[in-house]
């Protein structure tokens, strides 16, 4: 396994955890609390949807998000040859 | 068979399952008894870890708080939830690989330091026990509500039995209780709201019902929630009065503090591989999941039963407002315990609930000749007397009393075991007698235990003022002395020794003199809180509980200036750091 080869495991890494975090951060704090007035005009069901990302939506996405990360970064432990056993 | 028999039996029985598998899974080790001998599957330590994770305040509290609170309450149900993320993502994974004992190891080998490693078992101690000491008060709580005895007596009960299993069976025999108590506590909690959301609503998923018409209404719950909590003069449900920034600083301290908590790190360090790790966060999010979706869903739909009830006519209206005399039975029931109270101010013999602390609201009352609100309600009621209201059956009255006990008992043995293991690993293996045989660390760390156990049943018995007051002090120390470090450990080789210390110590005193000037912790005879605790006196509007996201960023900046200004880690250091970035082992030649 030589430097090269992990330095781009390590790159890969990084732009997998940015694209999961930046997806955590516009869920959480971007529908749920900055832009909740203007995504509470929208409504699904008898949500109001800013409220509902706040309560609900945040929350799901949270459990989507670590099962990718964990589904995306056991293929790019392979694609590396950085795998355990 | 009444109640209280009913009641003594589920619990009892629940206990006796605690105990047969702490018999079953005795520690033999010291790997046993930290981290479980690595043996768990990734499912059963998401199970532990959700039940280590969700509190009695989880439990019994946090429903009735968003109640209350309306869309303000999204602070802790994504603060509490969120962190997990960031576990899985930055932490979890590395640790593993590291693959030692405690956390205050990993920052004292990363940082080669025996100071940062006392800086950290200092911090951690902390937060354990601020932490434990809430759980022995649930517990003692519970017993007293529920079995009618003491608060003392639920005590010593609950302590004996935390003591059986923490002592005996350490990590490994935690785990596989809180296996067990996960799955009574969810169930306690998620069938009550299932038959509310099914009377109100029709639907029987309490997440959905969350969002649905009220039966026979055409009404949405939430906008008729909105209507009727505005008519009576309190807040919009669905909108809150936080500021957005404080809003924005709480919900990330909670997240960070969370993922920084020594408790939860150290669930990663029992699963077997790496990718356990990652998996494994996400079923502890998972079945928090279960629990923190349903908790919002029980809050809307308890405060608009509240408020029916109270309110069964227009608002205004004579007879609008429920005879004290017609009230009903659980109404009685809890009038007994203190959590519901009546006073009736304007003598009129029927009961008036609103919100007597909004003055655009006070002419209005007066108009309908109302003198002040006159009900007094514990939000702990909200899930405590749930399924009385609901009218449902004494078994469920008796799961839940046996779910806010694994809740609190879960908690308080988690959190037990890492102040033993930072004592009897960190401080009496890793500083004071290095040389201890395995055996005798293993009686350290079951002398440590016990004495935590009787610390914390003594907090929890007396608890001094300052319990309350520094929940929010332990996730903003969390956020800004642990999360930090343990972070740049990982992703930045070049920080060293001097700007971790350095940093810890910025984040942990910043925040600490912040929350001691606005809310006055342990200097109170000198004369703290300092300042008004009210908005127009924060930081960039921040309150006490949101402050330790900017400690976070002082630890981050003072840590990289004063890594920079030093000399590099030594080379050995850095090679440990890309050993910890790959799952599998790279030979010495390679790095």
């Amino acid at each position: 396994m030589h430097r090269e080869n992990r330095m781009a495991y390590w790159r890969a890494n990084l732009r997998l955890v940015f694209i999961c975090l930046l997806i955590w951060f516009v869920c959480s704090y971007g529908f749920g609390v900055l832009l909740v007035e203007p995504m509470n005009q929208i409504r699904i069901g008898g949500f109001q949807l800013g409220f509902w990302f706040a309560q609900q939506g945040s929350i799901y996405i949270f459990v989507a998000l670590i099962f990718f990360y964990a589904w995306r970064m056991n293929q790019i432990d392979r694609e590396f040859d950085v795998h355990e056993d | 068979m009444s109640l209280q028999a009913l009641t003594y039996l589920v619990v009892g029985l629940s206990f006796a399952l605690y105990i047969g598998i702490a018999i079953w899974s005795r520690a033999h080790d010291t790997r046993d008894f930290y981290i479980a001998g690595k043996g768990v599957s990734p499912i059963a330590n998401g199970m532990a870890t959700a039940a280590d994770w969700m509190s009695a305040a989880s439990f019994i509290s946090m429903a009735g708080l968003i109640a209350f609170l309306g869309y303000d309450g999204s602070v802790y149900l994504m603060g509490w939830t969120g962190g997990y993320v960031l576990l899985a993502l930055l932490l979890a994974p590395y640790l593993r690989k590291f693959g030692k004992f405690t956390v205050p190891e990993f920052i004292a080998e990363r940082y080669y330091s025996r100071t940062a490693r006392i800086v950290a078992v200092i911090c951690l101690i902390f937060i354990s026990f601020t932490y434990v000491a809430g759980q022995m008060r649930g517990v003692g709580i519970v017993f007293s509500r529920f079995l009618e005895v003491e608060v003392t007596v639920g005590l010593v009960i609950g302590m004996g039995i935390v003591f059986v299993y923490a002592v005996l069976g350490g990590m490994k025999g935690i785990t596989y209780t809180q296996v067990a108590q996960y799955c009574v506590l969810i169930f306690a909690y998620t069938v009550p709201a299932v038959f509310i959301a099914i009377q109100i609503t029709g639907n029987p998923i309490p997440q959905l019902a969350f969002g649905s018409e009220i039966a026979g209404s055409g009404t949405a719950l939430l906008d008729k929630l909105d209507d009727i909590v505005m008519s009576l003069g309190f807040n919009q449900y669905t909108s809150g009065t936080k500021s957005r920034i404080d809003v924005f600083c709480i919900t990330l301290a909670l997240m960070v503090g969370t993922a920084g908590l020594p408790h939860v790190i150290v669930r990663f360090f029992t699963v077997p591989k790496v990718r356990d790790a990652r998996v494994s966060a996400g079923y502890a999010l998972f079945f928090i999941a279960i629990l923190y979706t349903t908790a919002p869903a029980v809050g809307s739909m308890a405060r608009y039963n509240l408020i029916n009830t109270i309110q069964p006519g227009d608002v205004g209206a004579v007879d609008g407002n429920l005879a004290y005399a017609d009230r009903p039975g659980w109404f009685q029931t809890w009038q007994q315990t203190g959590l519901v109270s009546f006073e009736d101010k304007n003598g009129d013999g029927r009961i008036q609930y609103y919100n007597d602390a909004n003055a655009d609201f006070a002419a209005q009352a007066a108009e309908y000749g109302w003198q002040g609100n006159e009900l007094g309600v514990d939000r702990d009621i909200m899930v405590l007397a749930n399924p009385e209201i609901a009218g449902l059956p004494n078994w469920v009255i008796a799961l839940v009393a046996a779910g806010g006990i694994a809740a609190a008992l879960s908690t308080a043995a988690g959190l037990l075991l890492v102040i033993s293991a930072a004592v009897s690993h960190d401080l009496i293996k890793g500083i004071i007698v290095p040389g201890i045989s395995d055996r005798g660390e293993l009686l350290a760390g079951r002398i440590a235990a016990a004495f935590a156990i009787m610390i914390a049943g003594y907090l929890g018995f007396d608890p001094p003022g300052w319990v309350a007051q520094v929940v929010a002090f332990a996730f903003g120390l969390a956020a800004a002395s642990l999360f930090p470090v343990i972070l740049l450990g990982i992703f930045f080789k070049r920080v060293n020794k001097q700007g971790a210390i350095a940093g810890m110590l910025t984040g942990l005193l910043f925040t600490y003199g912040y929350i001691e000037f606005f809310k006055g912790l342990f200097l109170k005879w000198a004369g703290s809180p300092w300042g008004d605790n009210v908005a127009a006196n924060w930081l960039f509007g921040i309150s006490p509980e949101g402050i330790g996201v900017i400690g976070m960023c002082l630890n981050f900046i003072v840590a990289i200036t004063v890594s920079h200004l030093t000399a590099p880690p030594p080379e050995h250091i850095q090679h440990m750091v890309e050993q910890i970035r790959v799952p599998r082992h790279v030979e010495q030649a390679h790095l």
